[in-house]
């Protein structure tokens, strides 16, 4: 059931969205999402109470001062984090409601991961690691290769398929790990601060590359970011400080 | 998932080696340590296998081992040979005497005194001389380890001296013998020489070796020897277990090789295990991104038992290499010879390295699963 509301909402186009209002076209929409870490007299509150709605073919870039939750709330949106209240629906599904194994599957699934350390298997040359998605999802090595060959085109390292990550620098490190979340087409990416430890112009080809070939129509980008030469690049900005949301800019871009 | 899990292991050379050092190490500290003990073990009861003719051993009811054997008077073997069911019955002497060579060293050997009828008892495999000549005077013949032991490094030359108890005897055959507990020379003589080459003892009959007639069970056989005289009687490999059991009772041998053995375990499980946690712990991010990724806990625990397995077959592999080599170039050495793998041996090293291998990666599964997938966002 849940199945068949997920395809059809796949080929439902994206609707125009004006703003980050409610609407059932979001493919992420939370409601009162609060965290606590740790013991509840003794715990920090991550999250103390946010509303949002991140609609699809933009890519919203979350910003805030470090340690007022973008990296808590982009790990609850993604499902590796349960929530201590709130309602977190994603792509139509409502993790709530869904069995571990389910939301793993899931993830796998409908999720891309761009981290800023990059996390890629150290032993896998580059086209291997962008592959892993396709291999999680049961495909045949030969064929996932091939296809993962294309996304590497894509993100201009058709020439470093052999390389391992050793070999490559920080920017295409990064490159190699948005192919890799890319290569499944997922209709969410979330990326946190994905450009933090790169210096400015690798920063902004990695930027370059997430509006050029992750913004789609029906995939929605999350982008956590500190770093305010980046903001730009965003559809809107989601303002966050001490585990609230303060305002939500459109950023029209030119 | 499983090709990931393999490249995840070999990608770190110098890790993955020492991940499977641990266990070949472990994998020879036990198989080599476990095979000499059950093979000296062997050797306190090898005496008693090498007898094949006859089925029963009869001796005095109080002996605990065939090291330490009173003797039974003469007339007992008329009493054994008088219960029904005995085919033949035969005496033997067994005992340690020290044996005068012809520069005037000496050297304490084993000597087995057979029947002068029958030499039941005798050695089934002659190296140089003939059994036969045994029945001639003074006649004594010695094991090849025995031989290497009194004259060592010299060529066999039949027809050599020695004296015993100031008696002489002529060595006329080298035969193959087990190697003893004592690691000894084993000299064959007649019973009637033995009571010449023997200091002067009340009673010379160690042992009456039996033989159960046809179709006569030898356990039934035993009992009904027991009952009409007294005396304790064994077949083969019960007097052969006694005495075993005899030294994994009363010496410090099995302690000894015990700890040994524990320390191999021990040790195994410390370096395979710390080895591999600390690859898995290394590795947590990695884990944490597959299973941010769609990769499920089970999948997780597949890898790791995979990886797990596969450094312990090929640590145990060459660890099992290392051993048969160890044996294999140690059988020719006269100390060492007969000692080898069993294959029971093999068998139970290999489960105590899969308790290794397993438990280690009981430990690194129980991280990883714990561990939040959210760390993959952590710096
Ligand atoms: N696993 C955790 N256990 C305890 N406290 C945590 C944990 N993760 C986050 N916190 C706390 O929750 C708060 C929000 O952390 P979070 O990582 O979401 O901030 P952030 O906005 O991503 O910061 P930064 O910009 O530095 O990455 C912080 O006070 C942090 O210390
Ligand atoms: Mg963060």
């Amino acid at each position: 059931m849940l199945g068949l509301l997920r395809k059809q909402q796949r080929f439902t186009p994206a609707a125009p969205v004006a703003s980050h209002e409610a609407g059932p076209t979001a493919a992420v929409h939370c409601r009162g999402v609060t965290k606590r870490f740790g013991s509840a007299d003794s715990g920090t509150w991550a999250l103390r109470g946010v509303d949002l709605e991140v609609p699809p073919g933009q890519m919203t870039l979350l910003v805030g001062p470090s340690g007022c939750g973008k990296t808590t709330l982009i790990s609850i949106v993604a499902g590796l984090l349960e929530p201590t209240a709130g309602e977190v629906q994603v792509l139509g599904a409502e993790f709530a409601r869904l069995s571990g194994g389910s939301l793993v599957r899931f993830r796998g699934a409908n999720i891309g991961f761009v981290f800023q350390q990059y996390n890629l298997l150290p032993a896998l040359t580059a086209l291997e690691n962008a592959a892993v998605p396709l291999l999680i999802a049961g495909q045949v090595r030969r064929q996932a290769l091939a296809k993962t060959a294309a996304v590497m085109e894509a993100v201009g390292l058709g020439d470093k398929l052999h390389s391992l990550p050793s070999q490559l620098s920080g920017g295409q490190q990064q490159r190699v790990a948005i192919a890799r979340a890319l290569v499944h087409e997922p209709r969410l990416l979330v990326c946190d601060e994905p450009t933090a430890a790169l210096d400015a112009d690798s920063g902004r080809t990695v930027m370059e590359l997430l509006r050029r070939v992750a913004v789609q129509p029906g995939r929605a980008v999350i982008v956590v970011t500190h770093d305010s030469r980046v903001f730009s690049f965003g559809d809107a900005i989601v303002h966050m400080s001490d585990g609230r949301i303060d305002r939500i800019d459109g950023s029209p871009r030119v | 998932m499983h090709w990931i899990a393999l490249k995840m292991l070999t990608g770190d050379r110098s890790k993955y080696l020492g991940l499977i050092f641990g266990v070949t190490f472990a994998t020879v500290l036990m198989s080599q340590q476990v095979s000499i003990f059950v093979g000296i073990m062997a050797r306190t009861g090898s005496q008693i296998l090498d007898v094949r003719d006859a089925d029963i051993w009869v001796m005095d009811n109080k002996v605990r081992y065939i090291d330490e054997v009173p003797g039974l008077r003469d007339n007992e073997l008329l009493r054994v040979r008088g219960v029904p069911g005995v085919d033949w019955a035969v005496k033997l002497y067994k005992g340690q005497v020290r044996a005068r060579l012809a520069d005037g060293n000496f050297r304490n050997v084993i000597l087995f005194g057979l029947d002068d009828a029958t030499l039941a008892g005798a050695p089934e495999t002659m190296v140089a001389g003939d059994l036969a000549d045994l029945r001639r005077p003074d006649a004594v013949i010695i094991d090849t380890a025995g031989y290497e032991y009194m004259w060592p490094g010299e060529p066999v030359v039949l027809g050599r001296t020695l004296e015993m108890n100031d008696r002489r005897a002529v060595l006329v055959g080298v035969c193959k013998a087990s190697a003893p507990f004592t690691t000894l020379p084993i000299l064959y003589t007649r019973y009637s020489e033995a009571g010449r080459f023997v200091p002067k003892e009340r009673h010379l009959m160690s042992f009456v070796l039996v033989k159960a007639a046809a179709g006569v069970e030898t356990q039934t056989l035993c009992s009904r020897i027991e009952e009409q005289t007294g005396h304790s009687a064994l077949t083969r490999d019960q007097f052969f277990w006694k005495t075993i059991r005899y030294f994994l009772a009363s010496t410090g041998i099995p302690v000894n090789f015990g700890i040994t053995i524990t320390l191999g375990f021990i040790i195994g499980v410390a370096i395979a295990g710390q080895t591999f946690y600390l690859f898995t712990i290394e590795n947590l991010r990695q884990f944490g991104a597959l299973k941010a990724m769609g990769v499920s806990n089970g999948r997780i625990v597949g890898m790791i038992l995979l990886q797990a397995l596969v450094v312990g077959l090929l640590g145990y592999s060459i660890g099992v290499g290392l051993t048969a080599i160890f044996f294999e170039s140690t059988g020719h050495i006269t100390h060492l010879a007969g000692l080898h793998m069993y294959w029971q041996i093999m068998l139970g090293t290999g489960a105590a390295v899969l308790v290794i291998v397993v438990l280690a990666s009981l430990l690194s599964i129980r991280r990883v699963l714990v561990t939040e997938t959210a760390i993959v966002f952590r710096t």
